[in-house]
């Protein structure tokens, strides 16, 4: 993997840079991935040699357009294994995504007394769609508690979901914790009891192979920012016949049939949800991250990462004073780190990581109900990805130590 | 070593103040309360005050939880305003938001502020200028009997 490593690192400008002195180790990729140079080229040269709105023109640009546009559309139903093109529908990001289904298919499936199942895990953006849904219609919300090591309470999740549960959502990876959740199995059981499964792919998509049929699932959103691709741009994978059935999301152009003074229908698969003009080049640099990473393959990219977290994560929890929170076992767990230092505030350990050129998160990370679960105001967060390597974890481990030093005096009264 | 800078943040006095924290505790008698939040990291400051007959700070005590700089912030805060009128407090509120904004001042009003005045180095630092500055708004706000919130709604002048 070595050399193949150094290559791949070429890819990355970014990286190659010094940040309060030090040679920078980027560690917060559950955030924002960093992107190669490929999706940053594929993106200029749409801007250079292809722009043009898509599917409204007869001119060639229009239609170069439109045909760069579709062939992401394809990259990204193959990256994920999705039955059919029109089942992929490009979104804003993983948020959008969660809202579209919130509000279209939840809003006509759920009533008072229903029950939507989600776990204490979540991300806000797949907890307040249904939160707030739920308030409207009169249904109650559940969740899905852990187990002691982190993982997700199997026998309260059967218990919970019942033939009164309308729908289950539940985040495919954690940003958090480093779990990976048994989707297939939640989706199952959902099925079971006639309720479908919503899963949030943000954390699994960009380091994992995904294969949505198999998971069974019947909606699936991720972001495109996170694997490399650009911001603003994302996917929503829903079953066709669950998406036919569902009313619009944003009414304009681009997702209509016919529109007459008092009525109006609606355009096919996909561009049913695509409402007015959309963000054409991020689906075309989306595109380009989904060809970079299968050439490198997700099962070497998973594989990369979960070397990492095997040196790591024991010496972590080595560590004199640290806490490490979700799974102790190095193989449950994903290249997402959530830990706390001693008695030290994330933000304070943020800091001192960032003047040592080390990347890191603190805070709530989005998982407010989590954190109080947890008994937690904030974490740190380390996030790997398949341009880390061990060198980076050291860096981390030796920058930690330094920071417990200084902070319990010893460079104090050096000074 | 990068951890060298990181002497420039966290002066002897700021981690003194978060090691032992100046009047933490809360006042039952208080004529001023407020609880605020800074929502993107989850720290928490309840600040009380007992403003006396002639609207003098007579006590001011501070519970919560946060980091370094906003534990020793607020610790400083109460040092500075004690005993203080609440006009003078309101003024030093605004000379501290305006320090630590990077804004001019003449240095009688940052001498007004004590060791708190130490934190103008937070410039250099701006993700961590909302912790150096809880305190104050919550101070600013408590006096002005405005209600309990986040830091986050608060515009940043
Ligand atoms: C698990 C999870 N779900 C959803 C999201 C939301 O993604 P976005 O902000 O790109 O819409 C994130 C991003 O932080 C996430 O980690």
């Amino acid at each position: 993997m070595d050399s193949t490593l150094t290559k791949l690192m070429r890819d990355f400008p970014i990286l190659d840079q010094k940040v309060n002195d030090e040679h920078l180790v980027y560690l917060d990729n559950a955030a924002t991935a960093q992107r190669p140079n490929q999706v940053i080229e594929a993106l200029t040269h749409f801007y250079q040699t292809d722009n043009a709105n898509v599917h409204r023109g007869v001119h060639t640009l229009a239609e170069r357009a439109t045909a760069d546009y579709e062939a992401a559309r394809r990259k990204m139903q193959k990256f994920i294994n999705a039955a059919e093109p029109e089942e992929v529908i490009f979104t804003k990001g993983c948020t959008d995504g969660l809202n579209l289904v919130a509000s279209t298919y939840g809003e006509a499936n759920v009533s008072a007394g229903d029950e939507i199942v989600i776990s204490i895990m979540e991300h806000h953006s797949n907890l307040i769609p249904w939160q707030q849904l739920a308030i409207r219609k009169g249904a109650t919300l559940k969740y899905i508690h852990l187990t002691d090591d982190g993982e997700l309470d199997l026998d309260e999740a059967t218990q919970l979901i019942t033939d009164k549960t309308k729908i289950v959502a539940v985040a495919h990876a954690s940003n958090v914790m480093g779990t990976v959740n048994p989707i297939k199995q939640l989706a199952k059981l959902a099925h079971q009891h006639g309720a479908i499964f919503v899963g949030d792919g943000a954390q699994a998509v960009p380091h994992m192979p995904v294969d949505v049929q198999d998971l069974d699932v019947d909606f699936y959103a991720f972001s495109g920012h996170k694997m490399m691709g650009p911001t603003g741009i994302g996917i929503l994978y829903g079953k066709r016949e669950l998406l036919e059935a569902m009313p619009p999301y944003q009414f304009g152009g681009e997702m209509i049939g016919f529109v007459h003074q008092q009525e109006s229908t609606w355009a096919e698969l996909p561009y049913k949800f695509e409402a007015g003009t959309q963000n054409i080049a991020g689906a075309v640099g989306l595109g380009a991250a989904a060809d970079y990473l299968t050439q490198i393959g997700m099962t070497a990219v998973q594989a990369h990462e979960q070397a990492i977290v095997n040196y790591l994560l024991p010496k972590l929890e080595a560590m004199d004073g640290l806490t490490v929170y979700g799974p102790q076992d190095p193989a449950k767990h994903t290249g997402v780190i959530a830990f706390n230092l001693e008695e030290l505030h994330p933000h304070d350990v943020a800091t001192a990581l960032d003047m040592e050129g080390v990347a890191v998160r603190a805070g709530h990370h989005c998982a407010q109900p989590l954190m109080e679960y947890l008994g937690l105001t904030a974490t740190a967060r380390a996030s790997f990805y398949l341009y880390n390597t061990q060198a980076d974890a050291d860096r981390l481990l030796t920058a930690l130590q330094e920071t417990k030093e200084f902070f319990n005096h010893g460079s104090r009264e050096a000074k | 070593m990068g951890l060298e800078k990181l002497n420039s943040l966290y002066r002897e006095v700021i981690l003194d103040h978060s090691d032992h924290p100046h009047h933490k505790h809360a006042l039952p008698d208080a004529t001023h309360k407020i609880t605020l939040k800074n929502p993107t990291c989850g720290d928490v400051i309840n600040l009380d005050i007992e403003l006396d007959n002639q609207d003098h700070i007579s006590d001011i005590g501070f519970t919560g939880d946060g980091c370094t700089i906003s534990q020793s912030s607020a610790s400083m805060m109460t040092d500075a305003v004690m005993g203080k009128s609440k006009d003078e407090a309101l003024h030093m509120a605004k000379t501290f938001s305006d320090m630590v904004m990077g804004k001019k001042h003449p240095q009688k009003d940052l001498d007004e502020l004590q060791d708190a005045a130490i934190l103008s180095n937070i410039m250099t630092f701006p993700a961590r200028i909302k912790c150096a500055t809880l305190a104050w708004w919550a101070l600013q706000r408590a006096l002005l009997k405005q209600p309990d919130g986040d830091i986050d709604s608060e515009k940043e002048e």
